[in-house]
């Protein structure tokens, strides 16, 4: 056990907090940018130094490099104290992106990889539909060969951001004879095509995210198909060994609880400075004990893959997701518990968001609301504890009807 | 950064976990947590020979030189089989000898503390539940000790105590007049405790230990115990719901059950690098190692008791018998969560050290 990085990851993260100072804010012209534009020119910044999706072949606009679990964090972490724009969207950068270099085509790759790293093309994915949450396979939104091109009919729901994207990556059933799982294909489409329709859903919180996604004959190139046509279902798998970047990073944990605790420092309670009522004390205490958990196992479970031994912290891995979403609804239900008469308001204005940062006080509403999308987004938690019961405890799967 | 185990550690545990499957499966840990304490002194003197008296004791004195992760790892083993042998006591009382104690007091004690030919023990609490170092008032002045200490393990035949008195010093006493030792009606019958009561016996300090570091230390080991007693209670549990038949199917085939199994590993399977990390941190990050080890004994004791509960409600009717063995590891973590001081004290501690 050795908690220091050592010299080679101090030396890396010298050059990179030396790199955001010298890019963020931007200067000059480029100052006066709107956020989106200002997002991307320092993208293009980040990718050129080699500090951003740094694995992406440089073909393809990333730096080549070997995959580096111990260095991603080390910049991670200056990213996030620099403040600069380094998340762009999910969806592009952490699924369709990995999804390319799998099974895409080389001209996919060429055409879409670069400017999905750079934040100028973006993405939202087409795979919930209504009569198919948990039960993805059972999805029904059919793509029509005809001649040179593939007719999309149906609806996907749930899709988050598809107002403002501008291509979707979505499953649809090509093979309408094949079984359940073989008869998919995983296709690309551009949102302003004719015959696909967005009509937003507005969020229990208020505030709109996610959207219905209606098609109705709209018409996309027939190579606009990633990996075989049928198999769809295998490229989504393909591309979960990547999804554990995602979980590598228990920064929003840890940002969320000192938000708590500031929270707590800014209000009277019993007469008292909140933080020095015993109540509050505990339930803090309480909280720290859930964040540095996870934490703690989010470090495991980089050393582990940094030494290529997954297998040594497989249970922390398949529990990550539910760890951190215990840990945000959790963090959540003690900030109201802190601040009572804001949940009689409704949110309004900024404070309707996804997430909460900044952590303004009048979010932490919006995000004891917001905080139960993540018990779903992704794999449903249910889902995941059937997952841990059968691949951590080894107890046997569901018994599910003949087709499924 | 690595946040992981040498080889060396891992086979540290690995052996360990051999040992007590073989010397002291569960039927053994019944027998003896029922009264038939036979077996007790060749499992001793197995755990003595596999070194683990001696973990944390320099090599001059005839140890190993390691540190509290080690003794950690020991004590998630040993939790994990609810072995109902010395340790606790004894390595903690090793741990303040090895801090605090002065060259010839290493010189006398330790290399009888690593070959196991001495039975050393600590006294920390005080009646009212005052555990913390700063809450102690036992009065030694000019060689003596006097006052009450609840609570103590592996007393009965201890000839040697490491003794907390007011102002958080700590006293080595010996066991001989002015020492009475009274057993007490333990919960965990596989770890009993006893009041020792001290009138003006003969005591030397151990001038250079401090005892909040012990405490820390002691806070560390029961969390660990507490992780290995919980970890085996899941899977424990996963085992008995995979036979356990009911409308014509193993109970582990309902969901309910299945996502409530989920549930214990959630709660206490990630847990194991808070004290991983508090451990480390007493030899290697000592400023931070007060705070780590608060959340630690706070959180991981108070996660395997809920695991414990459910293990019990998991296994129907026979969970709540004396005859099924979840009993004895429901009460193995019951004493980690409560010796010590229950989680409270450790989250308010937790607090102060944050500055609230």
């Amino acid at each position: 056990m050795n908690l220091q990085f050592g010299e080679k990851y101090e030396k890396l993260r010298a050059e990179v907090r030396d790199f955001c100072r010298g890019s963020w804010p931007l200067a000059g012209d480029e100052a006066r940018l709107p956020e989106r534009e200002a997002a991307i020119a320092w993208r293009k910044r980040a990718l050129a130094a080699g500090f951003l999706h740094r694995t992406v072949p440089r073909a393809y606009g990333g730096a080549g490099l070997e995959p580096d679990v111990m260095a991603e964090t080390v910049i991670r972490q200056e990213f996030d104290r620099a403040g600069v724009p380094h998340r762009g969207s999910v969806q592009g950068t952490h699924m369709l992106v990995p999804t390319l270099l799998e099974c895409g085509s080389e001209a996919q790759r060429l055409a879409y990889i670069p400017p999905t790293l750079t934040g100028e093309l973006t993405w939202c994915q087409g795979y919930s539909e209504p009569g198919s949450g948990s039960d993805l396979a059972s999805l029904q939104s059919r793509a029509v060969l005809d001649g040179e091109e593939w007719v999309l009919t149906g609806q996907k729901i749930w899709t988050s951001q598809a107002t403002e994207t501008d291509m979707m990556f979505g499953l649809f059933r090509t093979e309408p004879d094949a079984p359940k799982h073989a008869g998919i294909s995983y296709l690309l489409l551009p949102m302003r095509t004719p015959g696909i329709e967005v009509r937003p859903l507005t969020m229990m919180q208020g505030g709109v995210d996610f959207c219905e996604v209606f098609f109705d004959g709209a018409r996309i190139p027939a190579g606009n198909v990633v990996g075989k046509r049928g198999e769809g279902w295998k490229v989504t798998r393909a591309t979960l060994k990547h999804e554990r970047m995602l979980i590598g990073d228990s920064s929003g944990a840890r940002l969320a609880f000192d938000a708590v605790v500031a929270l707590a420092g800014q209000l009277e309670r019993n007469g008292r400075p909140g933080l020095q009522d015993p109540a509050v004390r505990q339930r803090l205490a309480e909280a720290a004990g859930y964040v540095a958990t996870q934490e703690w196992a989010v470090a495991r479970m980089l050393s582990a893959i940094h030494r290529n031994e997954d297998a040594k912290a497989a249970s922390e891995l398949l529990m990550a997701k539910l760890i951190g979403t215990d840990t945000q609804q959790r963090l959540a239900k003690l900030a109201l518990e802190l601040i009572p008469e804001d949940g009689l308001r409704e949110p309004g204005g900024d404070d309707v968001v996804m997430g909460i940062k900044p952590f303004t006080r009048g979010r932490w509403v919006s995000h004891y609301m917001f905080s139960l999308a993540g018990a779903i987004a992704g794999g449903a938690s249910n889902v995941q504890r059937n997952i841990i019961g059968e691949r951590v405890l080894g107890l046997p799967r569901d018994q599910r009807p003949p087709g499924h | 950064m690595d946040f992981s185990l040498t080889p060396e550690q891992e086979l540290l545990q690995e052996t360990l976990r051999s040992f007590v499957a073989k010397e002291c499966p569960p039927p053994q840990v019944r027998k003896i947590f029922d009264g038939e304490r036979g077996a007790v002194p060749a499992l001793r003197k197995g755990l003595v020979e596999l070194g683990i008296a001696g973990l944390v004791v320099p090599e001059q004195h005839g140890g190993a030189g390691l540190e509290l992760l080690e003794l950690a790892l020991a004590a998630e083993e040993l939790g994990r089989g609810a072995v109902p042998v010395p340790f606790l006591g004894a390595a903690l009382a090793t741990l303040a000898l090895v801090e605090g104690g002065s060259a010839a007091q290493q010189a006398r004690w330790l290399p009888r503390l690593a070959a196991g030919e001495t039975r050393a023990t600590i006294a920390l609490a005080e009646p009212g539940g005052r555990w913390l170092p700063s809450e102690w008032s036992a009065d030694f002045a000019r060689g003596r000790l006097t006052g009450t200490k609840p609570f103590v393990p592996e007393a009965a035949d201890a000839e040697l105590f490491v003794v907390g008195a007011a102002g958080g010093a700590l006293a080595l006493v010996e066991a001989g007049p002015g020492v009475r030792v009274t057993p007490e009606p333990t919960l965990d019958r596989g770890r009993p405790l006893a009041t020792l009561e001290l009138a003006a016996a003969p005591a030397e300090p151990l001038a250079g230990a401090a005892a909040q570091r012990l405490f820390d230390a002691a806070s560390v080991l029961l969390a660990a115990d507490a992780f290995g007693a919980a970890h085996q209670l899941v899977r424990a549990t996963a085992a008995y719901v995979m036979t356990r038949q009911q409308f014509g199917q193993p109970l582990a085939q309902f969901q309910a059950v299945k996502h409530q199994l989920a549930n214990m590993a959630l709660d206490i399977d990630p847990t194991r690098g808070l004290w991983w990390y508090a451990a480390h941190a007493h030899d290697h990050a000592p400023a931070d190692a007060p705070r780590a080890a608060a959340l630690a004994k706070a959180h991981v004791t108070d996660r395997a008791q809920q695991v414990a509960r459910d293990a019990v409600e998991a296994h129907g009717g026979i969970g709540f018998t004396w005859e099924c063995d979840v009993q004895i590891w429901f009460k193995r973590v019951m004493f980690d969560r409560l010796w010590l001081g229950a989680p409270e004290l450790h989250r308010e501690r937790f607090a102060q050290l944050e500055g609230w």
